[in-house]
């Protein structure tokens, strides 16, 4: 670890000119951290002849107090409070040689820096200019401690895994959906059958698309008439408590609370977003579904284009974080077995971070800080892209019993028709939640446990031949930079 | 029809021996076991009547199920449910919840529609049985 190379505050540090950031004071590697800064960590690459820890001090000048040169008006303020504080910098396992060597940069932010309960705010900072700067070949926030001082002034998710579970009076299995396919074309009223089939057959939710919102195919009032009679017709036919996601993303706030407003009046219990709405608009939603008693689904329409390369952008497991606190209740989160990027390590982490009171420190899942939730409501993963029903016992190994397992294609695609597809679906989960809960190891056994629920589920038999050999194995991206190494026993 | 709340109602109703294995599974977690009966099926209907207190320490399987058993003789023509409390910070919730008696038939739910300006529906689901009054009801 390096020395401070600081320049002590006085007329030397605040003479005209450009001195580099390290002496500027972002670089202060015996920095103790308090218990209430926000901390994050970077992945850097610096330029050609740029060393690492004054590319690590450019980020944490430029993600607060600096610019390009000396001011003479830090002087009228505490500036070495304002000033983030790079204080560690290590090379990141397995970069360097033949490969481009990459650095992680620890960053320390004062509490002070950061309007409360503000994501906009927060973001406008860490990722505000930095991600431009020319003296870095690229950056990407890898991970964040938000103290607890800080976290206490969000809101949080509006319902909460505790809440929507107790209000929909389902427990102890994931809860099943699907997004009604195909996501474009269809009429209300067409977009209706295929809602009431799907729940009528064992689904608990079925969802809007990221993409559907209003059309000139469909309108967005038509669409809510007639799912909420699919909802209340299979809710009527089952007994259960039935949801559609009504995607209220639109052009402007007041179209969206404008379609909240409608689904609310309509009984539904769920409305949905899209993450491209930005971060504002996603916490005025989940205010206003916390008022409403509605559920808030959020979909990362978008995200892929910041979060897959690991040496661009912000790591997912940031954003999960960033909207556990802004507030929704369900986001799309991986599933490790579909079409869809999933490294089981890293989704580990990040369904720890949705669903955690306490997400500790985990190098092997992503998670670089221990992260105390200071008791916001947990966030259902939802599981979607390429998953089917002959995948149960994977899905429920690698997600738990907290998320929502969203079978698209997997049901509208089955050969017996919708209602079929959903109640293999809801058959192959029962059996494989009650296989486990008796002891059975499903990872092994998964497989035997579906074929024989298969023997009186015609319909789950059809799903399984259908879908015996669909597996999407691709390389992932985003990948972790620690992997455990076998220590000897003594 | 078949009522499908809980977490096991797509599957052939559980024998004694299964029921035995989750509440096994309950008390592996730490999860008070507790009874629930009920003759009004409505999925908004929250509050069945409770077969005595959650048992919060009674860790023996065969004595909860002897509770099951003795609740659907007292009643089976109602609904039974098992549901295990969570008492651990941040969940402090049911746990599991599941059907183990139903009555012989069950006529399902009507769906009543109130047409309102435009086209505006308001929903209500009504289960046929409660046309009865409790106690009264699947005889």
């Amino acid at each position: 670890m390096g020395t401070s190379e600081t320049i002590a505050e006085g007329k030397e540090r605040y003479k005209s000119g450009v001195i580099p950031y390290k002496k500027m004071g972002y670089w202060e590697p015996d920095y103790q951290t308090k218990d209430t800064d926000i901390i994050c960590l970077f992945r850097l690459v610096p330029q050609k002849g740029v060393d690492p820890e004054e590319a690590a001090a450019a980020v944490a000048g430029e993600s607060s107090t600096a610019t390009w040169t000396v001011v003479w008006t830090d002087r009228l303020t505490a500036c070495e409070l304002y000033r983030a504080k790079a204080y560690r910098v290590d090379p990141v396992p397995n970069t360097g040689g033949d490969t481009e060597q990459q650095y992680f940069a620890y960053i320390a932010y004062d509490l002070d820096l950061f309007e409360p309960g503000s994501i906009a705010n927060l973001t406008a900072s860490i990722i505000g200019n930095v991600f431009g700067f020319k003296a870095l070949k690229s950056l990407r926030l890898e991970d964040m401690r938000i103290p607890v001082a800080y976290m206490k002034t969000f809101q949080g998710p509006a319902t909460g895994i505790v809440v929507e579970r107790e209000r929909l009076d389902k427990f102890g299995r994931p809860l099943l959906g699907a997004t009604t396919k195909p996501k474009l074309g269809l009429s209300g009223r067409n977009y209706g059958r295929v809602v009431y089939e799907a729940l009528k057959g064992g689904l608990d939710f079925v969802k809007d698309d990221e993409n559907i919102n209003s059309q000139p195919f469909m309108h967005w009032r038509d669409r809510f008439l007639y799912c909420m009679e699919a909802v209340n017709r299979a809710s009527a036919s089952t007994g259960e408590v039935k949801g559609h996601y009504m995607n209220v993303t639109a052009a402007t706030m007041e179209d969206m609370y404008e379609r909240a407003e409608f689904a609310k009046e309509l009984g539904s219990v769920i409305v949905m977003i899209d993450l491209i709405v930005g971060y504002t608009a996603i916490q005025s939603m989940s205010r206003w579904a916390r008022k409403n008693d509605m559920v808030l689904h959020l979909h990362r329409a978008g995200h892929g284009t910041y979060t897959r390369q690991k040496t661009h952008g912000v790591s997912f497991r940031v954003i999960a974080k960033w909207m556990r606190m802004a507030g929704v209740d369900h986001i799309h989160a991986g599933t490790v077995v579909g079409k869809l990027e999933g490294d089981p390590n890293m989704i580990a982490g990040i369904y720890d971070t949705l669903r955690e009171p306490v997400t500790g420190q985990n190098l092997q899942h992503g998670v670089f800080f221990d992260q105390d939730w200071a008791s916001l409501n947990k966030v259902m993963p939802v599981a979607s892209g390429g998953i089917h029903a002959g995948q149960m016992h994977q899905l429920l190994h690698y997600l738990g019993e907290d998320v929502i397992l969203q079978f698209g294609g997997g049901t509208i695609g089955h050969p017996m028709g919708i209602a079929a597809g959903a109640t293999a679906n809801r058959v192959a989960l029962e059996a494989m939640v009650q296989a486990r809960n008796e002891g059975v190891d499903i990872w092994n056994e998964g497989p035997r446990v579906l074929n024989n629920a298969a023997k009186w589920c015609q319909p789950l038999q059809a799903a399984l031949d259908t879908w015996k050999d669909i597996t999407f194995n691709y390389e992932s991206t985003d990948t972790p930079d620690f992997v455990p190494v076998e220590t000897p026993s003594a | 029809m078949r009522i499908t709340q809980g977490q096991f109602s797509f599957l052939p109703d559980l024998t004694d021996e299964q029921i035995t294995a989750q509440i096994k599974y309950a008390l592996k977690n730490g999860w008070a076991v507790n009874v629930e009966f009920t003759d009004d099926p409505h999925p908004r209907n929250t509050y069945w009547e409770m077969w005595g207190m959650p048992m919060f320490d009674l860790r023996d399987p065969a004595g909860i199920l002897y509770e099951v058993n003795e609740c659907r003789k007292a009643y089976p023509d109602h609904y039974v449910r098992v549901t295990a409390f969570d008492s651990s910070r941040s969940w402090e919730t049911p746990r599991m919840s599941f059907i183990v008696n139903r009555p012989k038939e069950e006529p399902g739910f009507g769906l009543i529609r109130q047409e309102q300006n435009g086209r505006h529906v308001s929903y209500t689901v009504r289960p046929y049985a409660t046309e009865k009054p409790e106690g009264g009801r699947y005889r």
